[in-house]
C-alpha cells in the first residue's frame, strides 16, 4: 500500500505562492482561510544571512495526533495512500484536532467542520498530481510514494540534506525540505 | 536575528492558537465540581445515619444534575458542528479521551438519577407511589452501596478525565503532564468540598468536608508543585511553556487568583475554622471555588498559547 509524502525544494522555492493559489482554486477554500502557505524564515546576522522558504501544509503525519485525539473519527488515515483525511459528516467540530496539530494546518471551515489540506487526494485518485504540485513553475515540488524505494522522493532525500517540520513533535511528518 | 513571515493568518490558528473560548474551561469547572460532588455524596451515602438526619448526599445529586446539564450546554455551545454530536455517540475511539469523555457523562445522568431518586422530596413521595417505592429499593443497603462505588468511581472517571482530555493533546507542551488528570480531580473534588460544605446542615458532616476540603487544598498544591517541576526540568519546549506561569503573561493570575486566593489563602482560613479559632464563613468556599475556575481558564488559555518553538 503507498504511503504518500512530499519533498519540496527550498533553493527552488521562490515563494510566489501559485501553490497557495493553485489549492484555494482547486479545493474552493473560502475566502480568509488557507490549507496551504508560505513561511520565509530569515536567520543570522549581517553580511550572512540565510533566507528559508518553505511551502507548508498539513504534513500527513505517520503519526497523527489529529486522528488519534478526534473523538468521532471523522479525522482518519484514508486506505488510499495512507493520506490523513476528515469525514465532514461525522466531525462535531470540538477542535481537538486543531489544537493537536503542532503545524497548525487545520481550520474550522465557515460550514463548522475542521478542514484541510487533502494532498488533493480527488487528482490523485486520478493520476494526477495535488494542484500545488503540479502548478508550482520552478518545479520546486515532488509527490509520490515514499514506499516505493524507487520513487523520486526517495531518491531525492536519499541524495540532498533535508529537514522536516518540527520533528521533535514526535508525529513523524511526511514532507520533507531538501536544503 | 530570527525572522519569521508566513502568509497564513487562518482564524483561531493565527497568530497565535485559541480555539477555545469560556466555554471549555467552564464545562471544565462545572465538570470537576461535579465529579467531586458524586465522590462526596458516594462517600456519605454509606455512612450509618440516624432517622431523621439530614445528609448532603441527598442534596448533591440534584444539584449536580443541575450542573453538568450546564457544563454540557457550554459544551455544546463550544461546538462548531453542533447540528452533528450525536456523531459522538456512535463510536468509542479508544485513543480520544474526548471520547472516553462523552461516555463517561452517559454514564453520569443515571447515576445522579438514581442517588436524586433516593431523596425524592416527601410530597413527591405521596403523589407517586411508584416512586416511592423505587426510592425506597434505592435505599435498602446493598442498592445504597452499589449506587455509593458507582458514585465514586464515576466521579473519580469524570474528574480525572478533564485533566487527561488536555494532556493528550501533545502539541501543546504545557498540557504535557501526567499530573494534569489528577490535578483537575483534586482541584474537583476540595470545589465540591467547599460547596458541600456551604450546604451541609449536619455538624458532623461539616466538620469532616472542612477536613477533607482542607486536605484536596493541600494535594492540589503539591500537584501544581509537581506539574511545574515536571515541566521546567524537560525539554526546551517544555520550559518555555512552564515560563508563561513563571514569569511569562499567566504568571499573575496564575499565582495571585490561582494559588494565592484560590488555594493558600482558603487553606489558611479553613485551618483556623477547623481548629475552631475563626468562626464558619462563607469567604473560604467561595475562593475556593473561584480558584478552581481561574485553574480552568488559565491552563486551557496558556496551554494553547505554547507551543512547540523549532522550525
Amino acid at each position: 500500500m503507498a504511503r504518500f509524502g512530499m519533498v519540496i525544494d527550498t533553493r527552488q522555492c521562490v515563494g510566489c505562492m501559485d501553490c497557495v493559489v493553485a489549492c484555494k482554486t482547486e479545493n474552493d477554500v473560502p475566502d480568509g482561510f488557507c490549507r496551504d502557505w508560505i513561511n520565509q524564515r530569515l536567520e543570522g546576522t549581517m553580511p550572512d544571512l540565510r533566507l528559508t522558504i518553505t511551502s507548508e501544509r498539513c504534513n500527513h503525519c505517520d503519526r497523527p495526533p489529529c486522528v488519534s485525539c478526534c473523538p468521532t473519527g471523522a479525522s482518519h488515515v484514508h486506505e488510499f495512500g495512507r493520506i490523513v483525511l476528515v469525514d465532514h459528516e461525522k466531525c462535531i467540530g470540538c477542535k481537538a484536532c486543531l489544537a493537536s496539530c503542532p503545524y497548525g494546518a487545520r481550520f474550522i471551515h465557515p460550514d463548522g467542520y475542521a478542514d484541510k489540506c487533502t494532498f488533493c487526494i480527488h487528482r490523485v485518485e486520478k493520476g494526477e498530481l495535488p494542484a500545488c504540485v503540479a502548478v508550482c513553475p520552478t518545479y520546486a515540488m515532488h509527490f509520490g510514494d515514499l514506499d516505493d524505494p524507487g520513487s523520486e522522493l526517495n531518491r531525492l532525500v536519499a541524495s540532498r540534506r533535508h529537514f522536516a517540520l518540527k520533528p521533535d513533535a514526535g508525529t513523524q511528518p511526511r514532507i520533507f525540505y531538501l536544503e | 536575528m530570527l525572522e519569521l513571515v508566513t502568509t497564513r493568518d487562518n482564524p483561531m490558528i493565527d497568530p497565535a492558537m485559541h480555539v477555545w473560548g469560556w466555554e471549555i474551561p467552564v464545562y471544565l469547572f462545572l465538570g470537576g465540581w461535579v465529579a467531586g460532588s458524586m465522590v462526596l455524596a458516594g462517600w456519605f451515602m454509606r455512612r450509618g445515619r440516624e432517622p431523621g438526619d439530614r445528609c448532603v448526599c441527598d442534596v448533591l445529586p440534584w444539584i449536580s444534575l443541575v450542573l453538568i446539564s450546564l457544563g454540557m450546554g457550554a459544551l455544546f455551545l463550544d461546538l462548531e458542528h453542533k447540528l452533528y454530536v450525536w456523531r459522538m455517540y456512535l463510536t468509542l475511539q479508544p485513543s480520544s479521551p474526548m471520547s472516553w469523555g462523552g461516555w463517561i457523562l452517559v454514564l453520569v445522568y443515571p447515576v445522579l438519577a438514581l442517588g436524586a431518586l433516593r431523596s425524592l422530596p416527601g410530597d413527591w413521595l405521596t403523589s407517586w407511589p411508584a416512586l416511592a417505592r423505587l426510592a425506597a429499593a434505592l435505599r435498602e443497603p446493598a442498592a445504597t452501596r452499589t449506587l455509593s462505588n458507582a458514585s465514586i468511581l464515576t466521579g473519580i472517571a469524570l474528574g480525572i478525565y478533564t485533566g487527561v482530555l488536555l494532556s493528550s493533546l501533545g502539541a501543546r507542551p504545557l498540557w504535557a503532564s501526567a499530573a494534569l488528570g489528577p490535578l483537575f480531580l483534586v482541584s474537583g473534588l476540595s470545589t465540591g468540598a467547599a460547596f458541600a460544605h456551604v450546604i451541609a446542615r449536619n455538624p458532623v458532616e461539616q466538620a469532616a468536608l472542612l477536613r477533607a476540603d482542607n486536605a484536596f487544598l493541600a494535594v492540589e498544591l503539591a500537584l501544581i508543585g509537581l506539574f511545574l517541576v515536571g515541566l521546567t526540568t524537560a525539554s526546551a519546549v517544555h520550559v518555555n511553556a512552564a515560563a508563561l506561569l513563571l514569569g511569562g503573561p499567566y504568571t499573575a493570575v496564575f499565582w495571585v487568583f490561582v494559588v494565592g486566593l484560590g488555594i493558600v489563602l482558603p487553606l489558611a482560613i479553613q485551618t483556623l475554622m477547623a481548629s475552631h479559632r475563626i468562626p464558619h464563613t462563607l469567604v473560604a468556599p467561595a475562593l475556593v471555588m473561584l480558584g478552581g475556575l481561574a485553574l480552568r481558564f488559565v491552563i486551557v488559555s496558556a496551554g494553547q498559547y505554547s507551543h512547540w518553538i523549532s522550525p
